[in-house]
C-alpha cells in the first residue's frame, strides 16, 4: 500500500510490547491500555500520516477499556488492531477480561464461571453501539482462508484511513497455545468451534457500505 | 501441463509448530526428525511434485518460514 | 512587541505556554484550574494549535505523551489529585524522553481533600509517585509575571532535555488577577518542520533511519546504561535549572523559606517583623527540584536564631530545608493546611514565640558551653 514511509504505530503493553522489533515503521510503546490516548495525541501533531495502535485483550479490554471506548466515540481518524486471545499471555496464562465461560487459566484454574468473574466482554459488538466508528470487523487467523480475510479486512481499515474516514478497528481472534494448554492445530481448532461461536466474525460496523 | 511448484523451508527459522502440516490440503508436510539448532523438528515437504500451490502453508506459518516458487517448464 | 495587561492567573499561564511555543493541549476538568482549559479551547485553535478533552488524566497524560513522543509540544494542566493520576505517565514520559509541558494548580489533600490552595503536592512533584529512576524540574514561581516568564521557558527546557517539566502554582494564583508583561510569541514547530528539527520524534517520515520511542529494556545491562544516561542529564539540569531567591540573609536573626504564595505572605511578614525590632531574611526556592541547597549556606549563622519554613502542608519542605541547614541553626515550622491559609500577623505573631525560644535557648547554651567567656554582649545579642 506504500504506506511505510508515512505511518506511525503505537505498540501496547503485553506479548505485543515488542511490536516495534517487528513491525519496520516509526512507533513508540504506550503505557499498559493506554495505546490509543497516544495515538490520537500522535494523530494532532500528524494530521496527514497513517496511525494505528496494535493491542491484545488484556490492554484493551480491561485496563484500556476507558480509552478505547472514547477513542473511538470521537472517531479518531486511526486503526487499532485488537489481537484477542482470550488470555494474559506475557505474565503467564492469568484470565483475561475475553476468557470464554469454562475456560482454563492460572486464575480460574477449574475454568471461568460466571458466578466469580462475570462474563467475557464483546468488544466489536459493544463498540458498534457508537456513532464515532467508521469500520469494525471481527475475523479470525484460525485457517488460511480465514487469514487471508484478515489481510483483506486489514487493508480496508487503512484505505478507510487514507480516504480520511474516522475510526477503524479489526478485532483478529488468534491462539495463544502455549497458555490454552494445546498444540498450535489444536488451538486452531478450539478457536474455529469454541471461540468462534461466542464471538462471531464478521462486520459490525461499515459507513462506506451504509452510504452506497 | 500442469504448474510445478517449489516449497522452501527455512530449517533454522522453524520452530515445528506443525500448523503447516495440519493445513496442507495435500498432505505432503511431514516433520524432520532431526532437530534445528534451536531444538524444534522443522517442517519440510515429503512430495514436492504433489504441490499445488495453494500457499496454504505459507500463509498460516507464524513466522515466515516458507516459500513457494512456480517452477518455470523445465527447471527443477 | 511586550505588553502589560491585567490577566487572571489561569489565563495568563495559557497565555504564556502558547507564546513559549506550545500548540496541544491536552487536558481533563478539575478545580481551580478549569478556566485553563476553557482558555486553550478558544485560543489554540485561532494559532494553528489543537485542543483536546481527554477521557481522564490517565488519558491526557499519555495524549501528551503521544504528541511530545511525535514532536509537537504539549502541555497539560491539572490539580493535585489529577496530577497524581497522571504519575504512572510521568515515570513513562521520563523514561522514554518525552517532553512536555506540565502546570499543577495544587489544592488539599490527601484524597479528594478540598478545591482551596494547598502546598501538600511537595513531595508529589519533587519526588515523584511513579516508578522507576526519574526526575522532573519542578519550578515555583510567586507571582502571576514569574509564572508566565518560566511558563515561557517551560517548552524550551523540556525539549532541550527531552524531559517533562512541571509548574507548581496554587490555586490563589490561578484565581488572582495581577498586571504581567506577555513575551513575544515564539516559533512553533510544524509537523513538516518536526522530522528535522526533532530526528528521534516518531513522525513517521522517510527520514532515513526510524524512530522508536520507548521505555522498555529487558536487558538488564542496557536498562542500567540508560538510566546511568539519565542521570547523567539530570546532573546537567542540578547544575542549569536551579533557582533562588535569597533576601536579607546578612544579620538576619530569623530566615523564612517560602515558596509560592506563601512567598509573599512571608515577605509582608518580613516587613513587620523588621518594625517590630526583628530583623527577617527569606530563601525562596524557585525550583523545588533542583532544590537550592547551597543558598542556605549564605545564612549568617552569627545571627540567625532558627530558620522557619512557611507552608500550606504538615512540612514537606522541611526534610530539604535540613539538607540545607546541615544542623547548624534549629529548623521550625509555621504551617496551615485543608486549605486555612495564615495571615501575615499570625506568620508574625508564631515567628516572634519562635524567636524569644531559640534567642533564650541559645543563650543558655552559651552560658554552658562557655561560662568565662560570658558577657553581657552575649545577653544583648541574644536579647
Amino acid at each position: 500500500m506504500g504506506l511505510l514511509g508515512k505511518t506511525i504505530g503505537v505498540a501496547p503493553i503485553g506479548c505485543s510490547v515488542v511490536a516495534h522489533q517487528f513491525m519496520n515503521v516509526d512507533m513508540c510503546e504506550a503505557a499498559h491500555g493506554r495505546a490509543p490516548a497516544v495515538a490520537s495525541g500522535i494523530r494532532r501533531v500528524h494530521p496527514e500520516r497513517v496511525v494505528f495502535t496494535y493491542q491484545g485483550d488484556g490492554d484493551l479490554a480491561s485496563i484500556g477499556m476507558g480509552e478505547i471506548v472514547h477513542a473511538a466515540a470521537r472517531g479518531e481518524k486511526f486503526t487499532t488492531f485488537f489481537i484477542n486471545n482470550g488470555i494474559y499471555g506475557m505474565t503467564g496464562g492469568q484470565m483475561a477480561p475475553t476468557t470464554l465461560i469454562g475456560q482454563r487459566s492460572t486464575t480460574s484454574v477449574d475454568g471461568r464461571t460466571r458466578e466469580q468473574a462475570g462474563m467475557p466482554l464483546k468488544i466489536c459488538e459493544l463498540l458498534a453501539t457508537l456513532d464515532g466508528p467508521d469500520y469494525i470487523e471481527r475475523v479470525s487467523l484460525d485457517s488460511p482462508a480465514h487469514i487471508r480475510a484478515a489481510k483483506k479486512a486489514v487493508r480496508k481499515a487503512f484505505e478507510y484511513q487514507l480516504a480520511g474516514k474516522g475510526f477503524t478497528f479489526v478485532e483478529l481472534l488468534s491462539t495463544c497455545p502455549t497458555n490454552w494448554g494445546l498444540t498450535p492445530p489444536e488451538a486452531m481448532k478450539r478457536m474455529r468451534e469454541e471461540v468462534a461461536a461466542y464471538y462471531p466474525l464478521g462486520v459490525y460496523k461499515d459507513t462506506g457500505k451504509e452510504a452506497e | 501441463m500442469a504448474k510445478r511448484f517449489k516449497v522452501i523451508f527455512d530449517r533454522e527459522r522453524c520452530k515445528g509448530c506443525e500448523l503447516c502440516r495440519s493445513f496442507c490440503p495435500k498432505q505432503i508436510i511431514a516433520m524432520d526428525t532431526q532437530v534445528n539448532a534451536k531444538g524444534y523438528c522443522p517442517a519440510m515437504i515429503t512430495d514436492q511434485e504433489s504441490c499445488i500451490g495453494c500457499q496454504s502453508c505459507a500463509t498460516v506459518c507464524p513466522d515466515c518460514a516458507i516459500e513457494i516458487y512456480q517452477l518455470e517448464e523445465g527447471e527443477a | 512587541m511586550s505588553e502589560k495587561v491585567l490577566m487572571k492567573g489561569n489565563e495568563a499561564f495559557a497565555e504564556a505556554v502558547i507564546r513559549g511555543g506550545v500548540r496541544f493541549y491536552f487536558g481533563y476538568p478539575i478545580t481551580p484550574q478549569s478556566e485553563i482549559p476553557e482558555f486553550m479551547s478558544r485560543e489554540l485553535p485561532k494559532r494553528g494549535g489543537k485542543f483536546l478533552q481527554a477521557e481522564s488524566e490517565l488519558g491526557a497524560i499519555n495524549m501528551a505523551y503521544g504528541c511530545g513522543a511525535a514532536g509537537g509540544n504539549g502541555f497539560i494542566s491539572s490539580s493535585s489529585p489529577g496530577i497524581a493520576l497522571m504519575q504512572e505517565g510521568m515515570s513513562f514520559l521520563c523514561g522514554a524522553e518525552v517532553p512536555v509541558t506540565l502546570l499543577n494548580v495544587s489544592r488539599g489533600g490527601p484524597g479528594i481533600g478540598s478545591i482551596q490552595p494547598g502546598q501538600a503536592d511537595y513531595n508529589q512533584v519533587t519526588r515523584g509517585g511513579g516508578n522507576g529512576d526519574y526526575r522532573i524540574p519542578v519550578f515555583a514561581p510567586a507571582s502571576i509575571q514569574e509564572a508566565v516568564d518560566i511558563l515561557y521557558e517551560a517548552p524550551g527546557i523540556a525539549d532541550k532535555y527531552r524531559n517533562p517539566v512541571m509548574v507548581l502554582a496554587d490555586g490563589l494564583m490561578g484565581q488572582m488577577m495581577e498586571p504581567v508583561v506577555l513575551p513575544e510569541p515564539r516559533h512553533a514547530f510544524t509537523s513538516e518542520e518536526i522530522p528535522a528539527a526533532k530526528p528521534w520524534a516518531i513522525s513517521g517520515s522517510e527520514k532515513g533511519e526510524r524512530s522508536v520511542v520507548k521505555s522498555l529494556r529487558l536487558q538488564p545491562e542496557v536498562l542500567e546504561a540508560h538510566v546511568e544516561h539519565l542521570y547523567e542529564k539530570y546532573a546537567e539540569m542540578e547544575k542549569e535549572l536551579e533557582r533562588v531567591e535569597c533576601e536579607n540573609l546578612e544579620g538576619a536573626e530569623v530566615v523564612f523559606v517560602a515558596f509560592g504564595t506563601m512567598a509573599r505572605l512571608a515577605r509582608e511578614a518580613m516587613e513587620m517583623l523588621e518594625a517590630q525590632g526583628i530583623k527577617a531574611g527569606m530563601i525562596r526556592p524557585i525550583s523545588l527540584w533542583p532544590y537550592p541547597y547551597k543558598a542556605f549556606d549564605g545564612i549568617d549563622f552569627n545571627t540567625t536564631k532558627a530558620v522557619i519554613s512557611v507552608e500550606l502542608s504538615m512540612g514537606q519542605m522541611l526534610q530539604d530545608i535540613n539538607l540545607g541547614v546541615k544542623g547548624r541553626v534549629p529548623v521550625r515550622l509555621i504551617h496551615r493546611v485543608g486549605g486555612m491559609l495564615p495571615t501575615s500577623l499570625e506568620v508574625v505573631e508564631k515567628t516572634k514565640k519562635i524567636y524569644k525560644r531559640h534567642a533564650a535557648r541559645q543563650h543558655q547554651l552559651l552560658s554552658r558551653l562557655h561560662p568565662r567567656r560570658r558577657t553581657p554582649h552575649h545577653h544583648g545579642d541574644a536579647g
